[in-house]
C-alpha cells in the first residue's frame, strides 16, 4: 500500500515539475533567466525562489478551508438565539481582528512551543522542542481569516429573507438539508466578493510567516537579497511573484463569480 | 342584554415553557467557559509572574514603542491622505496615461504584502546607495522610520485614493446636475455639494483603513524600528517571558477597539440626518 501512495506521489512530483511555471521545461526562470542570478540549479536563485512560490501557494491553499469552515459555524454561531454562544463568538472576532497579524502569529508560535513543551514535559520528555513554521503559520492565519470569515458570512446570512427557511420547512426538510439545499448556494453567491477580498488579504499575510522562518517567497528572496547583494531585484521579484499570485486569484474568483451567477436572468 | 356583575379578576400570566437546554447553549457555555479560563489564567500569570523590576525597566520602553506607533500611523495616515488626492483624481480622470499610471500605482500597492514593500524600500534601495548619496537623498534612505514611513504612506495612499474614488463615484449624478442648474461652478459644487456627501459615504471605509494600519504598523519591527511590537520583540528576547506578547495584545486590542468606538459615535453623529 506504502509503494502504491509512494508511486503516486513520484507521478504527482514528476507533473508537477513537468508544469512548474517557474522552473519547469517551460518555466519563465528556466527560458529567460538562464545565465543571471535567477537561473534554475545550482548556478542561480530560480529554483529557490519557485519553491518559495509553491510554498506560499500552498499555505495559503491550505489555510483557506479551515478557516471557512471554522468562520461557517462562527457566523452560525453569532446569529444562535443563546445569548452566552453570540457573546463567545463575538469575543472570538473583536480579538482576531483586533490583534496585528504579526503579533497573532508570534502569540502561536511561541505560544504552541511552550505548550507543547509543557505537555511533552509532563510525560516526561525533556528536550527542545521545534514548532514547524508551516503549521503555526496555518493556525495563526486560520484565525485572522476565520475571524474576517465569519464577518462576511454573517452579513450574507442576513441577506437572505426568513421566507427561505420557512420555504424549507414547508418542503419538510431538517434544518441540516435546509442548509445544504436551501441557503448554502444563496450564501455563496451573496459572500463571494466578500470572501476574494478576503483570500486576496489571506494571501498578503503569508509573506508574514516567513518571520518564523518559513521558506516562502519573502524569505528565499531575502536570503537570495543577503547573499548577492542585488536586494532590490530579489525584492522586486518577490513583488511581482505577489502580484502574480493576485493576478490568478482575481481571474479565478470573477470566473466563480460568473459561475454562481449562471442560474440568474441575464439582461 | 346582560352586564356583567363581576369582572374576571386579573390572573398571573402562564408560566414561560420551560427552554429545552439545546447543544447550542451548552457550546456556548463552554466556549465562554474557556474565554473565561484564559482571562483568569492570564491573570494570574500576570499576577503570579509579577515583577517591579522587569515592569519598571520595560514599562516605559512599551510607552515609547506605543508612542512611535502612533506616531508613525498617524503621520503616514495624514500624508498618504494628502497624496491620494491625485492619485484618486488620476484614476477618475479621462485622460488615458494618468488614469493607467494611478491604476497601476493603486494595483502595485494593493495587489503586493505591505513587508514585501518594506523590504523593498529599506534593503532594495540601500542598494543604490551611490546614486541616492549623489541625490542628497541618502540620510532620509538610511532611516528605518524613514523608510517605513515612506512605504506606509504610499501604501495607505493607494488605499485611501481607492476609498475616495469609490465614494465620489457614489455620489448620484443628479447631485452634479442640480450643482449646474443652479450655477454653481465645478470647483464649489465640487467642495460645497460632492465631497461632503461622498465623505459620509467613505467615513467607514477610512476608519477600517486606520485600523488596518495600526495593525499592519506592527511590521516595522522586523526592520528595527522600535514601535510597540519592536519592544515586546525585544523585551521578550531578553526575558523569555511570554507576558509581554499579552501586554502587546492587550494594548493594541485597546487602541483598535477604542478607535472603533470613537468611529461608531463620530458615524452616528455625522449621519444623523439621514436616520429616519
Amino acid at each position: 500500500m506504502s509503494g502504491l501512495f509512494a508511486a503516486l506521489f513520484s507521478v504527482f512530483a514528476w507533473i508537477g515539475s513537468i508544469i512548474d511555471p517557474l522552473c519547469g521545461p517551460i518555466g519563465v526562470f528556466r527560458w529567460f533567466g538562464s545565465g543571471t542570478l535567477l537561473a534554475c540549479g545550482d548556478a542561480g536563485w530560480g529554483d529557490e525562489i519557485a519553491y518559495g512560490f509553491l510554498v506560499t501557494a500552498s499555505l495559503a491553499i491550505a489555510t483557506l478551508p479551515v478557516g471557512l469552515v471554522a468562520g461557517f459555524f462562527i457566523a452560525l454561531a453569532k446569529q444562535s438565539n443563546e445569548r452566552q454562544l453570540r457573546l463567545a463568538a463575538n469575543i472570538y472576532t473583536t480579538i482576531f481582528r483586533g490583534l496585528p497579524e504579526l503579533l497573532t502569529l508570534f502569540i502561536v508560535y511561541y505560544g504552541l512551543q511552550i505548550l507543547v513543551q509543557q505537555f511533552l514535559a509532563t510525560i516526561g520528555y525533556e528536550g527542545p522542542v521545534e514548532i514547524n513554521a508551516f503549521v503555526a503559520g496555518m493556525i495563526a492565519l486560520g484565525l485572522v481569516f476565520s475571524a474576517y470569515c465569519s464577518e462576511v458570512l454573517l452579513s450574507a446570512f442576513k441577506a437572505i429573507p426568513h421566507g427561505q427557511y420557512e420555504a424549507g420547512d414547508a418542503l419538510g426538510f431538517h434544518r441540516g438539508k435546509t442548509m445544504r439545499l436551501i441557503i448554502l448556494p444563496q450564501l455563496v453567491r451573496i459572500a463571494l466578493p466578500g470572501l476574494g477580498n478576503l483570500w486576496m488579504a489571506l494571501l498578503k499575510d503569508t509573506a508574514l510567516v516567513s518571520v518564523v522562518g518559513l521558506p516562502d517567497i519573502l524569505r528565499q528572496t531575502g536570503v537570495a537579497a543577503r547573499v548577492t547583494k542585488h536586494a532590490f531585484e530579489f525584492f522586486g521579484i518577490a513583488c511581482i511573484l505577489f502580484l502574480i499570485l493576485a493576478m490568478i486569484s482575481s481571474v479565478v474568483f470573477s470566473a466563480l463569480e460568473r459561475w454562481t451567477k449562471r442560474a440568474e436572468m441575464s439582461r | 342584554m346582560s352586564i356583567a356583575e363581576t369582572m374576571i379578576p386579573p390572573q398571573a400570566p402562564p408560566p414561560a415553557p420551560p427552554r429545552p437546554y439545546t447543544l447550542s447553549r451548552f457550546i456556548g457555555s463552554v466556549t465562554l467557559g474557556v474565554w473565561l479560563a484564559l482571562t483568569v489564567g492570564i491573570f494570574l500569570t500576570v499576577v503570579n509572574g509579577w515583577d517591579p523590576e522587569k515592569f519598571s525597566r520595560y514599562g516605559p520602553s512599551f510607552m515609547s514603542g506605543l508612542g512611535v506607533t502612533l506616531m508613525l500611523v498617524i503621520s503616514s495616515i495624514v500624508m498618504g491622505a494628502i497624496l491620494s488626492l491625485p492619485v484618486a483624481m488620476g484614476r477618475m480622470s479621462k485622460n488615458k496615461i494618468w488614469s493607467w499610471l494611478s491604476y497601476a500605482y493603486v494595483y502595485f500597492f494593493r495587489g503586493t504584502p505591505l513587508i514585501t514593500q518594506l523590504f523593498l524600500v529599506y534593503y532594495g534601495l540601500g542598494s543604490f546607495r551611490p546614486q541616492l548619496e549623489a541625490m542628497g537623498l541618502w540620510w532620509f534612505f538610511r532611516d528605518a522610520w524613514n523608510c517605513a514611513l515612506f512605504t506606509f504612506t504610499l501604501n495607505t495612499a493607494a488605499y485611501q485614493a481607492e476609498i475616495l474614488r469609490g465614494a465620489i463615484q457614489s455620489v448620484p449624478r443628479g447631485q452634479h446636475e442640480g450643482a449646474a442648474a443652479l450655477g454653481l461652478s465645478q470647483r464649489v459644487a465640487f467642495f460645497k455639494i460632492i465631497l461632503p456627501q461622498a465623505m459620509i459615504v467613505a467615513l467607514r471605509p477610512y476608519g477600517n483603513e486606520i485600523i488596518l494600519m495600526i495593525k499592519g504598523s506592527a511590521i516595522v519591527a522586523i526592520v528595527t524600528v522600535f514601535d510597540l511590537m519592536g519592544e515586546t520583540r525585544r523585551a521578550f528576547s531578553r526575558t523569555f517571558d511570554y507576558q509581554m506578547y499579552v501586554w502587546a495584545a492587550i494594548l493594541y486590542l485597546m487602541m483598535v477597539e477604542l478607535l472603533r468606538n470613537i468611529w461608531a459615535l463620530l458615524e452616528a453623529r455625522l449621519t444623523r440626518h439621514l436616520k429616519r
